[in-house]
């Protein structure tokens, strides 16, 4: 009887180690997509803000354009740093665009700008969140008893959204 | 905290609208009584409109409560700047996207209603918009966006909905009680008629004051806090709640939504915090808000 009741304790604990594991997972796809959803936007109104503003700072929006090329492969560090990058190039034009009075009065450009700030912020909410998920999964995928489920279902440490130290001397955008 | 919150609203509603499941089933029978003398054919009756009232008063609640106090859609072509942000912290809040809409008028107010965070309505002054700055914008948007999380919007709709109904319920009763007295011809309709005047005469200030207990002060503190914790930036909305108390002009809302507004929309009222106000005094907000760190 005593051998029942401990077999069915161990079999409730897999299940519930197994769908604890599984949710934490799907957690932090959802708020790597949310990250991945803005990072496209972003790139979507790029064009648009360049075509306003190529005839003020033409040399600003052609360093947009080019930071601003998709790069879907590399890792999460390189996409945090490339994004950062974009971040950066997007504030110099925004900086720049308060000296021309016609541009800031333009329907269009002002509300390219709303969008991408809040784009920005968005990213910003976003990493944090996501981070904050990562953590708590990478916490969950190391301790005992879950690690052994995490084996299990190959389940591998995750990367946060952030440029990477090695990396954070190079992000200083040329101009 | 906002745990304890969530389940302390879905409880209280569940109190009220049992409340205002028992009141419509008496009220329906003892009028059916009139026509039917059966007790059976009654209480069906009875039981089956409660029921019906209750659904459509939860289901519909938000749409009356917009509709009490004129709000229109606020589209994203016409009020980019108020959509974007509301989008950006809904995703700070880990909140699904609620309605957004907007109430025509000069004054600084905002509020939000629904029934969960998936059926959540955002509605803010086009005055709020022209007075406040982003961030103070976002810091009203981040505060509605707490009442939204916690539930408070759950219990204070359907408050005010169910009560609201009760309380016009009563107000025909009563005054049908006193003016059409005497010129009833059926000895016994007349006799229930009386009874039940009598009943809501006495129930309907208790109902109100029901409400006022139910909606605690302590939530708007909650909710500032919450608010904080989402946008990471209390001067935002230290400096929102500013504008909204000293720059504020009168605003023309349904009385009985009064306990949903981020400030309290009626004027002229004292400094002080009783157990009857819905809103604490904005002097005691601004105070707990700069105690965060």
């Amino acid at each position: 009887m005593i051998w029942i009741i401990i077999l069915v304790v161990i079999i409730l604990g897999i299940i519930f180690l197994y769908n604890y594991l599984v949710k934490l997972n799907i957690r932090c796809q959802n708020a790597w997509s949310q990250i991945d959803n803005q990072l496209k936007r972003r790139a979507d109104l790029i064009p648009n803000l360049v075509e306003v503003t190529k005839g003020y700072a033409k040399h600003e929006s052609e360093v947009l354009t080019k930071v601003s090329q998709i790069r879907t492969e590399g890792t999460m560090s390189q996409i945090a740093k490339q994004s950062e990058e974009v971040s950066n190039s997007l504030n110099n034009l925004f900086a720049l665009a308060e000296g021309y009075p016609d541009l800031k009065a333009n329907e269009v450009f002002k509300n390219l700008q709303i969008e991408l700030t809040g784009t920005e912020d968005k990213i910003a909410f976003a990493r944090q969140f996501y981070n904050d998920t990562v953590q708590y999964y990478n916490s969950a995928i190391m301790m005992f008893p879950s690690n052994i489920m995490a084996k299990i279902l190959k389940y591998n440490e995750r990367e946060y959204f952030k440029v990477a130290d090695e990396d954070k001397q190079e992000v200083k955008v040329e101009l | 905290m906002i745990l304890k919150a969530v389940r302390t609203n879905k409880i209280k509603t569940g109190l009220i609208i049992t409340l205002f499941f028992i009141f419509i089933t008496l009220f329906v029978y003892f009028l059916s009584r009139i026509f039917f003398d059966n007790i059976y054919i009654a209480a069906a009756i009875g039981l089956s409109v409660s029921i019906i009232s209750a659904f459509v008063s939860y289901y519909n609640s938000d749409k009356m409560i917009l509709s009490l106090n004129n709000a229109r859609p606020a589209t994203r072509e016409e009020f980019l700047q108020l959509n974007v942000s509301l989008e950006s912290l809904c995703i700070a809040a880990g909140l699904p996207l609620p309605k957004l809409y907007v109430m025509d008028t000069p004054a600084l107010n905002a509020f939000a209603t629904g029934r969960n965070p998936k059926h959540a309505v955002v509605c803010v002054t086009t005055g709020l918009l022209n007075k406040l700055d982003k961030y103070e914008l976002e810091g009203v948007l981040a505060h509605e966006l707490s009442h939204i999380k916690n539930y408070d919007i759950l219990l204070s709709t359907i408050a005010i909905v169910m009560v609201g109904f009760v309380t016009i319920i009563a107000d025909i009763l009563t005054h049908s009680f006193i003016w059409g007295g005497n010129r009833d011809s059926d000895n016994k309709a007349s006799a229930i008629i009386v009874i039940v005047g009598i009943i809501f005469l006495i129930l309907s200030p208790i109902f109100v004051n029901l409400l006022k207990l139910a909606i605690s002060r302590n939530r708007e503190y909650l909710a500032d806090a919450s608010a904080v914790e989402i946008t990471r930036n209390k001067e935002g909305l230290i400096s929102a709640l500013n504008k909204l108390e000293t720059q504020n002009e009168p605003i023309n809302i349904n009385e009985a939504t009064e306990s949903l507004f981020i400030i309290n929309p009626l004027k002229g009222k004292k400094e002080k915090d009783s157990i009857w106000s819905t809103h604490p005094s904005t002097k005691n907000r601004i105070a707990r808000l700069q105690e965060i760190n």
